[in-house]
């Protein structure tokens, strides 16, 4: 008795906590909203079957608990049933497979138009680096890194001379534009992960991974890392601005290019140079 | 349904081998130390797994403080606490369950339940149960050595595992590896004696398709084990390779700290696809045991057949194939090409159907059943009900997109603890419930077992079924504090206090069970003969407990298939499978031919 009404209990009361619990995803601010709705219909399709498994269950054991002269049925199988409940699981999980499908083939396939940011992890901090007039990101590598060149830009490379790069600060991007995140990590894994995006992919060192988005609404979103990254890894946040275009014009309009900071570093250097050469023959005397 | 029964004129097939000899120990220390008995292996494998399991259980304890109560523990600090989390882990899935599936559950059932004296190898059985405690002592030296032991998470991603961000990056990693690596040497040696003693030295008339679930679903998880754990061998040495020599089998041009490294040209991703090579079919290694001895618990104590046994079998060979061809379903995510998301969504699908399957037979098995409620059925329903719900959240996450926004958070964590935590932990339970009469003559307490078994399948629905909902807010695993966010509101923060308090009181109950362990080996109502009254073999022995060589002078003969429970006509409601027709005693006006009629 009281082991069936525990069970009837869980399975309604699961469904009945679903439904009045508090906690649920934020509100999305992305397009990928489809993916909150295959998350719905996998919900209502796998809550049924939990919710009649567990209620067929507890009505066996208020059925057929054992009494004086109760005997099991003997019944070794059932071919039509048996296949019968093949059949009826398989057109379930066809249910959910197929539209999870579809979405999927609308994940990796980035619009002609989206415009490329790049993120680039590294132990534990996001930086970003945006395309200038050109619309181009310039090439990378690890063999470039040092502390001038924190991205590993290729100095070599025309495209990457008007590179915009956000070290360690927050990034802006556009609203209603497609963009495609180039995710890069200069030492471990990472994971670009943003709530509202719903979105997530990992950063992997050695290889470029992307995903795609178009936002859907303005606002501060945290960043934060989704793939453990060492001490750090729940240390690493940052933020995203979804903007107007405007606004991000001005902002982007601020920030410096490769160009700018590459000067900046022959500059810094030079005067140091200086600062040395007028030093030394004083330490000579 | 005549491969599973067989009527009277049924021949039984001869001896084919001459029994072979077996070591008798003269001393104490080769009977229980150095025993080559695979029921005292089976022993000393458990009571291993269990004590080492008890390690994991109380990380869990300091982890679930932490994130409960982020501000309040300063001796738990963010190393301690990816530590924690990788230890807990690792020790839970690989020291705990496997060993004590394989090593515990198989070494003891195999020979008894398939009608042979002793594993088919058993000094190899013995060095098998040595290496696996070597690898035990190596794991726990890395809470010692400086460093401690490595913080990577329990699946050890390159390069980070390898590099000085992680905790344990000195010496831990190093004894981690080493330890699997231990493991698996000692599981293989365990793993063909296991499949061979079921290959070859069953019972005369013990065919394949009258055996027990629950060696069926040994065996294939054996199987499964021995073409995995090479992947997570070879993975390991790898590994090893390049954290010793600086080789750069998985790793490439990398910055540590501003530092350019030396390594270049390896492949992190290729070590997760050996990873999770091993790792998923390591679910069902898990699995398919519980599986099969729910089965078995399930049939006894619904006086039934277990509904379906073809269809068992054949789903536990299936899921067991299909296994192999789902690893990356843990790596949508990973960066591989995103369009082996297809297939792997699509495999990973289709493994839900065999496994449904074996769902409904088992609630059909209850179906005009005669149940009974005892311990170990109840442990068994509660398996059924946290096996679905566990199973369920697995399409989530096995549906490509859908996985997309909620991995690598606490949805997936309560995920694969409700099925490969909670579920086959329920069915040990029910396991040891059932099989500890055999093991020492005496039942286990009763009121002790009901207390333990309300809390801990209450406190751990408690503990996972509202941790998805962290999932869907968002709330990262692997997270030491959840900090500063704009997106978890403070009710979140509430409900991981409630988890953990939950936690505790689970794990305080699993204090009582191990009290009743020890205390009704002394103090236990002793058993009747075959208390559940079980047609299976390791019931039906000259002794109980059975002694070495398992059964007496001859070894049974084996008539029919283990579930003929309730035949119409028999007078008796279980016929064992022992027993020839001629030997069953009739119900009044039946006869033998009453008998047969219902079995065709
Ligand atoms: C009452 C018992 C248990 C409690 C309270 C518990 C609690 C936890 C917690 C708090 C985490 C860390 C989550 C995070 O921050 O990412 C964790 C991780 C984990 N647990 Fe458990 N656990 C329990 C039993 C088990 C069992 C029986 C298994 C066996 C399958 C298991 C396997 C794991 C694994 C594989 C991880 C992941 C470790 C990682 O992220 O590297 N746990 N557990
Ligand atoms: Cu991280
Ligand atoms: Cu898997």
């Amino acid at each position: 008795m009281i082991v069936a009404l525990v069970l009837i209990f869980i399975a309604l009361g699961s469904v009945v906590f679903h439904v009045v619990n508090p906690w649920w995803w934020t509100e999305i601010a992305s397009n990928w909203g489809y993916i909150d709705d295959t998350i719905v219909l996998t919900f209502w399709i796998t809550g049924t079957v939990f919710v009649a498994v567990i209620l067929f269950m507890a009505y066996c054991i208020l059925k057929f608990r054992t009494e004086k002269g109760r005997r099991a049925h003997y019944e070794p199988e059932n071919k039509k049933l048996e296949i019968w409940l093949s059949v009826l699981t398989s057109i379930g999980v066809a249910g959910m497979l197929a539209p999870g499908l579809i979405v999927w083939q609308q994940y990796v396939t980035v619009p002609e138009n989206a415009s490329e940011i790049e993120v680039m992890g590294q132990q534990w901090q996001w930086n970003f680096r945006l395309p200038g007039k050109d619309g181009r990101l310039g090439k990378t590598e690890i063999r470039f890194v040092d502390d001038d060149n924190y991205f590993g830009v290729d100095p070599n490379d025309p495209n990457g001379q008007d590179d915009v790069l956000i070290e360690g600060d927050d990034l802006h991007i556009r609203m209603g534009k497609p963009i495609k995140f180039l995710l890069r990590s200069v030492d471990v894994l990472h994971d670009f992960y943003v709530p509202q995006f719903r979105a997530k992919m990992d950063l992997v060192p050695g290889v470029i991974t992307y995903f795609w988005i178009t936002p859907i609404r303005t606002g501060t979103f945290d960043i934060l890392c989704a793939e453990l990254c060492g001490i750090g890894h729940h240390e690493m946040r940052g933020s995203v601005t979804v903007e107007k275009d405007a606004a991000f014009q001005e902002w982007i309009s601020e920030q410096e290019t490769f160009e700018e900071v590459q000067a900046a570093a022959l500059h810094r250097k030079l005067n140091k140079e200086l600062a040395q050469n007028e030093l030394e023959p004083r330490a000579k005397n | 349904m005549t491969e599973t029964t067989s009527p009277e004129d049924d021949i039984v097939p001869p001896q084919e081998v001459p029994e072979m000899d077996l070591y008798h120990p003269h001393s104490f220390l080769t009977r229980w130390i150095f025993s080559q008995d695979a029921k005292v292996i089976a022993i000393q494998y458990s009571l291993v797994a269990i004590s080492i399991g008890m390690v994991a259980l109380v990380l869990s304890w300091l982890m679930r403080l932490q994130l409960g109560f982020p501000d309040s523990f300063d001796f738990i600090d963010a190393a301690d606490y990816y530590q924690f989390i990788t230890m807990h882990g690792m020790i839970m899935v690989v020291y705990l369950l496997t060993a004590l599936f394989l090593g515990g559950f198989g070494n003891y059932l195999i020979p008894l339940m398939v009608g042979a004296r002793d594993m088919v190898f058993p000094y190899i059985n013995m060095l098998s149960f040595w290496i696996y405690l070597l690898a035990v002592l190596v794991l726990v030296s890395s809470f010692f050595v400086p460093g401690g032991p490595t913080g990577a998470g329990w699946t050890l991603y390159p390069p980070q595992a390898i590099l000085s961000g992680t905790p344990g990056q000195e010496f831990g990693i190093i004894l981690m590896l080493a330890s699997l690596m231990l493991f698996i040497v000692g599981f293989t040696m365990g793993g063909l004696n296991y499949v061979v003693t079921i290959l070859q030295a069953r019972a005369r008339g013990m065919t394949l398709m009258r055996m027990p679930l629950t060696i069926w679903g040994i065996f294939i998880a054996t199987v499964l084990a021995l073409f995995a754990f090479p992947a997570l061998f070879v993975a390991s040495l790898m590994m090893m390779f390049d954290k010793i020599l600086e080789t750069s089998f998985f790793m490439p041009a990398m910055i540590e700290f501003g530092e350019k490294m030396s390594y270049g040209g390896g492949s992190p991703i290729l070590f997760q696809h050996l990873f999770w090579f091993f790792g998923h079919p390591e679910v069902y290694i898990v699995a398919l045991p519980a599986f099969g001895i729910v089965s078995d618990l399930l049939s006894v104590n619904a006086r039934k057949n277990i509904f379906g046994y073809r269809m068992m079998v054949w789903a536990i060979v299936g899921i067991g194939a299909l296994a192999f061809v789902v690893w990356a379903h843990h790596m949508y995510v990973s960066g591989m090409n995103p369009y082996f998301g297809f297939f792997f969504a699509t495999t990973t699908l289709i493994i839900a159907v065999p496994t449904a399957l074996k769902v409904y037979n088992w609630v059909l098995t209850l179906w005009r059943g005669n149940i009974h409620l005892t311990l170990p059925m109840l442990f068994a329903l509660a398996f059924i009900l946290t096996f679905v719900n566990g199973g369920i959240t697995g399409l989530f996450l096995g549906n490509v997109i859908v996985d997309i926004p909620l991995s690598d958070t606490m949805f997936v964590v309560a995920h694969f603890h409700m099925v490969m935590g909670v579920a086959p932990i329920m069915v040990i339970f029910g396991a040891i419930y059932h099989w500890y009469p055999l093991l020492t003559g005496r039942m286990l307490h009763n009121g002790m077992g009901q207390f333990h078994f309300w809390v801990t399948f209450l406190g751990a629905y408690a503990i996972y079924f509202p941790m998805h909902y962290l999932g869907f807010i968002g709330v990262p695993r692997r997270y030491f504090e959840l900090g500063e966010t704009t997106f978890i509101p403070d009710s979140a923060h509430d409900l991981n206090a409630f988890i953990t308090v939950a936690a505790l009181v689970v794990g305080f109950a699993q204090l009582v069970f191990l009290f009743n362990l020890f205390w009704s080996r002394r103090n236990g109502i002793v058993a009747e003969r075959n208390p559940w009254k079980a047609t299976t073999l390791e019931w039906q022995t000259e002794h109980m407990p059975p002694t070495h060589g398992n059964f007496g002078k001859d070894l049974p003969i084996v008539y029919r298939w283990a579930y003929d429970f309730s035949v119409p006509g028999a007078e008796s409601d279980f016929i064992p499978q022992n027993m020839a027709t001629k030997d069953v005693k009739l119900a009044e006006g039946m006869t033998v031919a009453d008998l047969k009629a219902e079995k065709t």
